[in-house]
């Protein structure tokens, strides 16, 4: 028998694994996400936004939803992701994954792979479900899939990292509620950051979540606060960013060995 | 006939953790294709660190290991793949059924899915009836049986098995010894860790024992008991002695109990044990007895002795 060099069968297992986790529990999964973010187009989309200004033409309950879905994009890529190695490295069973003829990059693509997928088909859900809500238009869609694909696979990996360096169950939490949250409410998912006053708005442009916004918010109108290049340029980054820590994160063994 | 390559090669082990513990001290060792080997050695001398080592849990701080010719590190999956390890703690996937987890495993390894296989596993293991039982309704003895299941479900030539007795029953103890027996002769190489001495006297073909990171003896249990295994004849006397008399001088003989009792040690494999002939010369001096027994040593005081004689 030759030497293994690659394990697609470790792969199909985790993500199966990881996909059962989530149809488990599917009301914790998907159905609270969605009615959260439901309750936002409600609130802001219909009764609010019925007396707010128009935001470059959009009518702003349909200006939010790419936010909206931004927000929760990010907050599930990373709670499902952080979640999914944090938990057997809590319980233990980590020991199994670490003494399997796996790769690093192996066990990377399986648990983001899995937490990226369930996150796009949540943001397709909370997609359509805004469509009973607001009107909306979608100008260029396989951009907005490629936005959608990769910011799910980016927090994802991002969660992953969480995962890894969370040494319990508040670390786990602190980071999106810390940072991911309020990155994203002042990254211009209510509003435009050409509303805030200058100096606000030089340092929203250092917000990385302004970008992600941005682009997907141009996939839908064809307008964006920054152009829809930069957008992708800065989500590569942080995506190229996430892939490099966890290689080094597997290269020395941090926190997964002694 | 050329010796067999050993089926696992530590070569100068060591292990330092952060906390600068010594955990292993450049410890060589080789296991023998097929053998069932028992490491011994009090709670902290390293057993657990030597596994987990070789099983990829634990990086070493020097040394190398080979797995069936493949090196740990370097060719990790070669060797990995020949390996599964049922570790100390009960650490399973409380909401997964037994059969999805077992079946995980194998993918995880690299197998094909084999469902028959993983169903004779499961019965063999008394698990079958409980294949859709969720693992934390399990008591704690099945959720062993259910890690066994899974490090076997990849079909590994090495089978280490931390500390298998730890909060196991009898039932299932015997259950166990029983299958480690089968997968002995199926061809299968065990290492078991323990600190139950009757484990390795009854299962293992050699003993290796570990104290404070270092293998102190490696040695064919039979020779091992044979070297060490002394057994002894114990007189109660009617009459108390007050020195081993002249006539029995020839005899290996010592006085105990503040002269009630006389003790002979004599070697079991020896062609003859003279106890016959010590009987009858006693009743020649006249020394006469209420009782007598006989005792072997264990492994057990062999390896505590072992253990104590460190500097």
């Amino acid at each position: 028998m030759s030497a293994m060099a690659f394990n697609p069968h470790a792969i199909r297992a985790i993500y199966k694994f990881e996909m059962a986790r989530t149809f488990r529990t599917p009301l914790q999964s998907i159905v609270s996400p969605v009615i959260s973010t439901s309750l936002y187009f409600i609130v802001f989309g219909a009764a609010i936004g019925a007396h707010m200004p128009a935001v470059g033409g959009v009518s702003y309950g349909a200006f939010i939803v790419p936010g909206l879905i931004m927000l929760s994009l990010l907050t599930q890529s990373i709670a499902n992701a952080s979640f999914a190695i944090y938990f057997p490295k809590f319980t233990g069973t980590i020991y199994e994954l670490l003494s399997a003829p796996v790769a690093w990059w192996e066990a990377v693509i399986a648990y983001v792979g899995a937490a990226a997928s369930k996150s796009i088909l949540l943001g397709l859900i909370i997609l359509l479900t805004a469509t009973f809500f607001v009107p909306l238009r979608i100008e260029h869609p396989v951009f907005m899939l490629v936005f959608l694909a990769l910011t799910a696979t980016t927090f994802s990996l991002f969660g992953f990292i969480i995962g890894i360096w969370a040494d319990g169950f508040e670390r786990l939490q602190v980071i999106p509620l810390l940072v991911v949250t309020p990155l994203t409410f002042l990254g211009g998912a209510f509003y435009s950051i050409d509303m805030l006053p200058g100096f606000w708005r030089t340092v929203a442009l250092f917000n990385p979540v302004v970008y992600l916004i941005s682009g997907f918010r141009w996939s839908f109108y064809g307008a964006g606060d920054v152009s829809v290049g930069v957008s992708l340029a800065m989500t590569l980054v942080f995506l190229v960013g996430c892939i490099a820590v966890v290689g080094w994160i597997f290269r020395t063994g941090y926190r997964l060995k002694n | 006939m050329v010796a067999m390559p050993p089926i696992i090669s530590v070569s100068k082990l060591s292990k330092t953790y952060a906390s600068g513990f010594s955990a292993l001290k450049s410890i060589d060792l080789d296991i023998h294709r097929g053998e069932i080997f028992a490491l011994l050695g009090p709670n902290g001398a390293g057993k657990t660190t030597l596994i987990s080592i070789i099983c990829g849990l634990v990086t070493p701080s020097a040394g190398s290991v080979t797995a069936d010719g493949h090196d740990i590190g370097k060719d990790y999956r070669s060797a990995r793949t020949k390996i599964g390890l049922v570790p100390q703690e009960l650490t399973t996937d409380a909401f997964e059924t037994v059969w999805a987890t077992v079946n995980f495993s194998r993918g995880l390894f690299g197998k094909p899915r084999n469902p028959e296989l993983i169903e004779q596993i499961l019965k063999d293991l008394s698990l079958w009836d409980k294949r859709n039982a969720m693992i934390r309704t399990l008591s704690g003895g099945m959720k062993r049986r259910v890690m066994i299941a899974k490090a076997l479900s990849h079909e590994p030539q090495i089978l280490f098995l931390d500390e298998p007795s730890a909060g196991v029953d009898v039932e299932l103890r015997q259950d166990m010894w029983q299958l480690v027996r089968r997968l002995r002769e199926s061809g299968v190489t065990i290492i078991l860790t323990t600190h139950y001495i009757e484990e390795a006297e009854e299962m293992a073909d050699r003993v290796g024992v570990i104290s404070k990171g270092e293998i102190i003896l490696v040695e064919e249990k039979t020779e091992l008991m044979r070297k060490l295994g002394k057994k002894q004849l114990t007189l109660s006397l009617q009459q108390k002695m007050a020195a081993v008399p002249e006539a029995l001088a020839a005899y290996n003989l010592a006085l105990a109990a503040e002269g009630e009792e006389l003790v002979y040690t004599y070697d079991t494999k020896a062609e003859r044990t003279g106890i016959t002939s010590l009987l009858q010369d006693l009743s020649a001096a006249g020394i006469r007895f209420n009782d007598l027994n006989t005792s072997q040593s264990s492994l057990e005081d062999i390896f505590v002795s072992l253990v104590r004689n460190r500097p």
